[in-house]
């Protein structure tokens, strides 16, 4: 096998693993699903009513209620929160010891965390669908625009965010950092990002601080592909977007490098 | 390198901030033995085994592993070597398959052959009924087995062990050592490994080498390590003790012999040689001997020579304590 064959099917069985254990571990799948729908059963349709948003607001000139507006920011939601946690489990690939098998093999460093990368991304997505399916299913008015470009968006938000994970991951040697993370990193840039109201009447601080959180650019760029309008062009959210996934992966590449057992 | 090592290795050093914790060793393996490493926690020996599967870059000095240089030629070397960690490194949400199959891909195992191979290597360690089922449901033995099975899968052709059968029972401990002889006998593998059981050591290895505070000790057969250090003790109950004494100290080959509570101990060195002719002696004086046991010097008496301490002495590491309570709350 040449040694680009032997890069890729590195890749690809390490990419395997992690759809294997996405889909055998039904906690974990249930779990991941659970929340974003509360949101939207329980938050979207409870506040659906006592909302409107009129003309200036994000959804579509018609008018649309809260579950309508959230809907994006969920699915954003669902792609950060997936994808974090594939790329922050490296930790236990750490502590549980598998991780030694693939810094000791022959295959560079660089695919090992490709191949968990786009694993992750790919688990991520499938959550992301999953979840904009059960957003139809409970009437929320989507249109999309674009399938191949939504597809290539929900990949470089999940890209993004499980390399972040990594990233975060060759730093720490075990799970206790990761309560701290959760807390602390995950559930402010979710709140952060326009995902659950709109940042042009929020407040001057809340809005500068979210026109730094990438998240926002994600769900800005999900509405805009599932509604046809959003706060922050389109174009702009997908350069941010691109430019913080190359980012992230050059800095989980850095750092897994690093890693000395 | 000269033609029969497969290692060799010259001034190889490691250190850290000063401190060093391999100091220039020079080791030679010969192609297809069975090499033990021995030394108390702290030696130095997975720093040395570190730096030889190409995991930690050498301070000084230089290593050739199966004719490639750690250094020039790491993935080279890694193509030729199998490694069974301490730890285990399996993953365990995985079938032992799933865990073949990957380490297949990554080691560039081409897939017309990866089939067979997952076969054959799963047969040679008696897992071949649990090729599908979850690595959680093993047991240490089985999963030390696996982790053995995935070593050899890309066909190395050295197998480095770290502690294989640390950690289990007695009847498993024999069993792997048995599987271990039996691929170095079919395989032609060579094996380096480490271990805390001298007995199983004694039994297995071609050659050991001492290692203390980053240096080698001492390297050799384990007999003639045992030999060297001299000293065998016969022991010997008769009636007339006190001239037998005498008589059996003239001789030259007779380190000691001494009388107490009507036992003769007589150092000696190859004591299982000097049996018969003590024994000759003795009948030729017409001394009746009523019993005759013989001490050999073990590898522990050996080890205790060499570095002023048994092998289970020496402080734990914060790693060992983890290690220790991990296993405690069953997460092996």
């Amino acid at each position: 096998m040449t040694d680009m064959n032997k890069e890729l099917s590195g890749i690809y069985a390490l990419w395997k693993r992690e759809l294997i254990r996405f889909f055998r571990s039904k906690s974990r799948l249930i779990g991941s699903l659970a929340m974003p729908f509360f949101f939207l059963a329980i938050l979207g349709s409870g506040l659906n009513n006592a909302f409107s948003f009129g003309a200036a607001s994000a959804t579509s000139a018609g008018g649309g209620g809260y579950l309508d507006f959230i809907a994006p920011g969920i699915i954003g939601m669902v792609l950060m929160f997936g994808s974090m946690f594939s790329g922050m489990i490296v930790i236990m690939d750490r502590q549980f010891g598998f991780l030694k098998e693939t810094l000791v093999a022959p295959i560079s460093r660089l695919s090992v965390v490709l191949g968990k990368a786009f694993g992750g991304a790919t688990t991520a997505m499938i959550q992301g669908i999953i979840i904009l399916f059960i957003a139809m299913l409970m009437g929320v008015q989507i249109q999309v625009l674009n399938i191949f470009l939504l597809l290539v968006f929900m990949f470089m938000i999940s890209m993004m965010f499980v390399s972040l994970g990594i990233a975060l991951a060759s730093t720490m040697e075990d799970m206790h950092g990761f309560q701290l993370i959760m807390n602390f990193l995950i559930m402010p840039l979710f709140f952060l990002s326009g995902a659950l109201f709109p940042l042009t009447s929020a407040p001057e601080l809340l809005r500068s601080i979210s026109m730094l959180d990438p998240l926002t650019y994600g769900v800005n760029g999900l509405r805009y592909l599932l509604t046809g309008s959003s706060e922050v062009s389109f174009l702009l959210s997908f350069a941010v977007i691109l430019i913080f996934t190359l980012t992230f992966i050059g800095l989980a590449m850095y750092l897994f490098k690093r890693i000395e057992e | 390198m000269a033609g029969d090592n497969i290692i060799e290795t010259q001034g190889l050093t490691k250190a850290y901030d000063g401190l060093r914790a391999v100091d220039s060793v020079d080791l030679a393996v010969r192609k297809g033995s069975i090499f033990g490493l021995l030394g108390p926690n702290g030696a130095g020996k997975t720093t040395f085994i570190s730096m030889l599967v190409t995991m930690r870059r050498p301070t000084s000095g230089t290593a050739a592993v199966n004719g490639f240089d750690i250094k020039e030629r790491p993935d080279d070397v890694r193509k030729s070597i199998g490694i069974v960690f301490q730890d285990p490194s399996l993953d365990d949400e995985l079938t032992a398959l799933e865990n073949l199959e990957i380490h297949a891909a990554m080691y560039g195992v081409s897939k017309d052959i990866k089939k067979k191979r997952i076969k054959e290597v799963l047969g040679l360690v008696g897992l071949s009924e649990k090729s599908k089922s979850l690595v959680k449901t093993f047991s240490g033995g089985m999963k030390r087995r696996l982790e053995i099975a995935r070593g050899l899968m890309h066909h190395p052709k050295i197998l480095f062990l770290d502690e294989p059968t640390l950690g289990l029972d007695p009847q498993t401990r024999a069993g792997i050592w048995e599987y271990i002889k039996k691929l170095n006998k079919a395989e032609g593998i060579t094996v380096i490994l480490t271990t805390h059981y001298m007995d199983e050591a004694d039994k297995v290895c071609d050659k050991i080498a001492i290692i203390d505070h980053g240096r080698i000790m001492a390297v050799d057969t384990p007999d003639d390590l045992k030999d060297a250090l001299g000293g065998d003790v016969i022991s010997i109950e008769c009636d007339r003790d006190g001239h037998c004494a005498e008589e059996l100290s003239k001789l030259d080959w007779v380190k000691s012999a001494v009388n107490h509570d009507g036992h003769i101990d007589v150092r000696v060195e190859k004591g299982e040689q000097k049996i018969p002719r003590i024994l000759q002696l003795m009948e030729a004086e017409g001394v009746k001997v009523e019993s005759v046991s013989l001490r050999k010097p073990s590898l522990d008496d050996v080890f205790l020579h060499y570095t002023g301490k048994t092998i289970r002495e020496g402080e734990g590491s914060t790693k060992d304590m983890v290690r220790l309570r991990r296993k405690a709350f069953g997460k092996r």
